[in-house]
């Protein structure tokens, strides 16, 4: 059951009596081609429990090998996050009973994370902000559980479930903030920028896709208020598994609002795990903290110690690409664009996308005019992200071509994105099937020409007559003809030329 | 005082699905009683060893670091091998009993 949001005070009425706190922990599935510890593959969506060995089924005997892969991605992660990289560290055994990890144990490190005392500057509501990382730790991510039976398909209520281990052993690495205090109203904004500033850092390492809509990376979304003015924390809850930026930021909204209302209630917040519902924007309760904290964790016996040497730690960070901040600010720099376009792009998606036009030729104008104006319409109206178009950087970098050859005007180009959008082929190829090109053949448009102006005679005298605001009627009658596909700035030349004789 | 409570080893029961009789938990109790004795008379042999130095606990019997893998697939069990372990399967998944509710 969750929480309806008709008897909780409004967002500002909660700020006005309340100061959040937040604490973000994110897990990242690392793109590495094998599991943390054992050489079963990693690709997505394989038939269930066709990636599985005696490891990561956790039958007896079997033993584990760490990923160096996994370990350098989790250095560089550290690094990338300023971080102290461990000298020496073990991973531990938290101990649970749930059948999406078979061998009752999840592997992961407790006090002794791989990477520690951190930060990450952000953006958000015209400031930076300096979220200060706790830790970066390695783990293994669950097996996938299917609930099957009970009236939604989810967990409550089912009768058995099915599990698939295909995704049990794949490398985690989780990212995990000290308190964030002080954002007061912005609390949700800086959330959600947060997670996209460490999306766009994990995607700049190479590390992993990031991708949230496929569970390669989420956020556990930790929320408490505190009445202004007190320095003592209030009673956490813990949203768990929140899949989109979107989401992160409608949950803690969500949960300020709710907390707020416990709290004017009189009541006591309880400290518990809670699920996030897309599709109102509530929360409702997992199970309860208490006995669930005590995972007696304890080293791991099959696995030794990781000591990467200084001077790997220091090869890895000379391995560190343009930070996402830095190149930012480059590309704004570059393109002469303002801080809202740069928002708006960044927002939208599109920095890698006009980045990849412009290294195929077209100038930086034209490549943001078009991601950022047709396409994103598109985009808009197909209700998907900019880069699932079927279109590529390489077919808006023709486009723009074509655009500045004059082969297509603005009008036509947008009709041929048209047809590349729905699997015609190249602009070039849709440019040749549906008879797009401009046309700028001057016998041709002449005769369009002779048409308007026999067609609008009053219109052809006062332009002859000097005054040239009805050209726009006879310009307009030429485009009709040629269904569009006449250069406009010809036709007026054309035009002209015809009346003044 | 005992190093650990009958209350403790209930918990401890509880935490690893062991559905103990209250004979058996008092039973337990005693013997962990002395296991941990042991280990604490362990741990002040290590104290006078080390003549008020701190000395770092052991977790590991071989002084090893670094044991690794390269990032190379390996391959994988044949997926009917893998469930004829199972108690219970479906759709090529385990089939495992309703997962709340059991407390």
């Amino acid at each position: 059951m969750s929480t309806s949001t008709v008897n909780l005070p409004s967002y500002e009425d909660a700020l006005a009596t309340y100061d959040p706190v937040m604490g973000l922990e994110v897990h990242v599935e690392l793109g590495t081609v094998t599991k943390m510890f054992c050489g079963c593959p990693t690709a997505f969506g394989a038939d269930p429990n066709t990636q599985t060995c005696p490891t990561c089924l956790g039958l007896p005997g079997a033993l584990p090998v760490v990923n160096t892969k996994a370990i350098e991605s989790a250095i560089r992660i550290g690094l990338a996050l300023n971080c102290e990289i461990a000298e020496w560290c073990r991973f531990a055994r938290k101990n649970y009973f749930y059948p999406d990890m078979p061998k009752n144990f999840q592997t992961s490190q407790y006090d002794e994370p791989i990477a520690f005392n951190g930060y990450l500057d952000i953006e958000a509501a015209g400031k930076t902000w300096r979220i200060e990382i706790e830790r970066a730790h390695m783990e293994e991510d669950t097996g996938k559980s299917t609930h099957v039976g009970g009236a939604t398909g989810r967990i409550h209520g089912a009768e058995y479930s099915l599990v698939d281990y295909n995704r049990a052993g794949i490398p985690l690495i989780e990212i995990v903030t000290k308190p964030i205090t002080g954002t007061g109203e912005h609390a949700p904004e800086v959330a959600r920028a947060y997670v996209a500033e460490l999306r766009e850092l994990i995607k700049a390492l190479g590390v992993s896709e990031a991708r949230m809509e496929l569970g390669q990376m989420r956020c556990d979304a930790n929320v408490s208020l505190r009445p202004i003015g007190r320095e003592k924390f209030g009673t956490r809850s813990e949203t768990k598994n929140v899949n989109s930026l979107r989401s992160v930021e409608r949950a803690v909204t969500f949960e300020i609002r709710r907390h707020a209302a416990v709290l004017n209630a009189g009541d006591t917040v309880i400290q518990e795990t809670r699920h996030f519902h897309e599709n109102d924007g509530t929360t409702s309760p997992g199970r309860v903290k208490e006995e669930a904290e005590d995972y007696r964790y304890f080293p791991e016996p099959d696995l030794v110690p990781v000591a990467p040497a200084r001077t790997w730690v220091d090869e890895l960070r000379g391995t560190l690409p343009e930070l996402p901040s830095v190149r930012r600010n480059r590309l704004q720099a570059e393109w002469g664009a303002t801080d809202h376009d740069m928002q708006s792009i960044q927002n939208a998606g599109a920095v890698d996308l006009i980045v990849q036009t412009v290294s195929l030729g077209a100038p930086a104008d034209q490549a943001r005019k078009w991601w950022m104006g047709e396409l994103a319409r598109h985009a808009n109206e197909q209700e998907a992200e900019l880069g699932d178009l079927a279109i590529t950087p390489a077919q808006v970098a023709e486009l723009v071509t074509l655009t500045t050859a004059g082969t297509l005007n603005d009008k036509l180009a947008r009709q041929v994105i048209v047809g590349v959008l729905a699997g015609e082929g190249s602009p070039k190829q849709v440019v040749a099937a549906r008879g797009l090109a401009v046309v700028s053949d001057d016998g041709a448009l002449l005769a369009a020409i002779d048409e308007a102006i026999a067609k609008f005679p009053d219109a052809a005298d006062k332009v002859r007559g000097g005054n040239q605001g009805p050209a726009g009627q006879l310009i307009g009658a030429v485009m009709k003809t040629t269904r569009g596909q006449a250069d406009a700035a010809r036709v007026r030349e054309l035009l002209l030329e015809r009346l003044s004789g | 005082m005992p190093a650990i409570t009958r209350e403790e080893v209930a918990h401890l029961a509880l935490l690893s699905r062991l559905d103990l009789s209250e004979d058996e938990l008092a039973h337990y109790a005693e013997q962990l009683d002395v296991i941990l004795g042991s280990v604490a008379r362990v741990s002040e042999a290590v104290q006078q060893l080390g003549q008020g130095q701190d000395i770092p606990p052991t977790s590991h019997a071989l002084p090893l670091v670094n044991v690794t893998r390269p990032d190379v697939e390996q391959p994988c069990l044949d997926p009917a091998d893998v469930l004829s372990q199972a108690p219970a399967a479906q759709d090529q998944r385990f089939r495992v009993p309703r997962i709340l509710g059991e407390d």
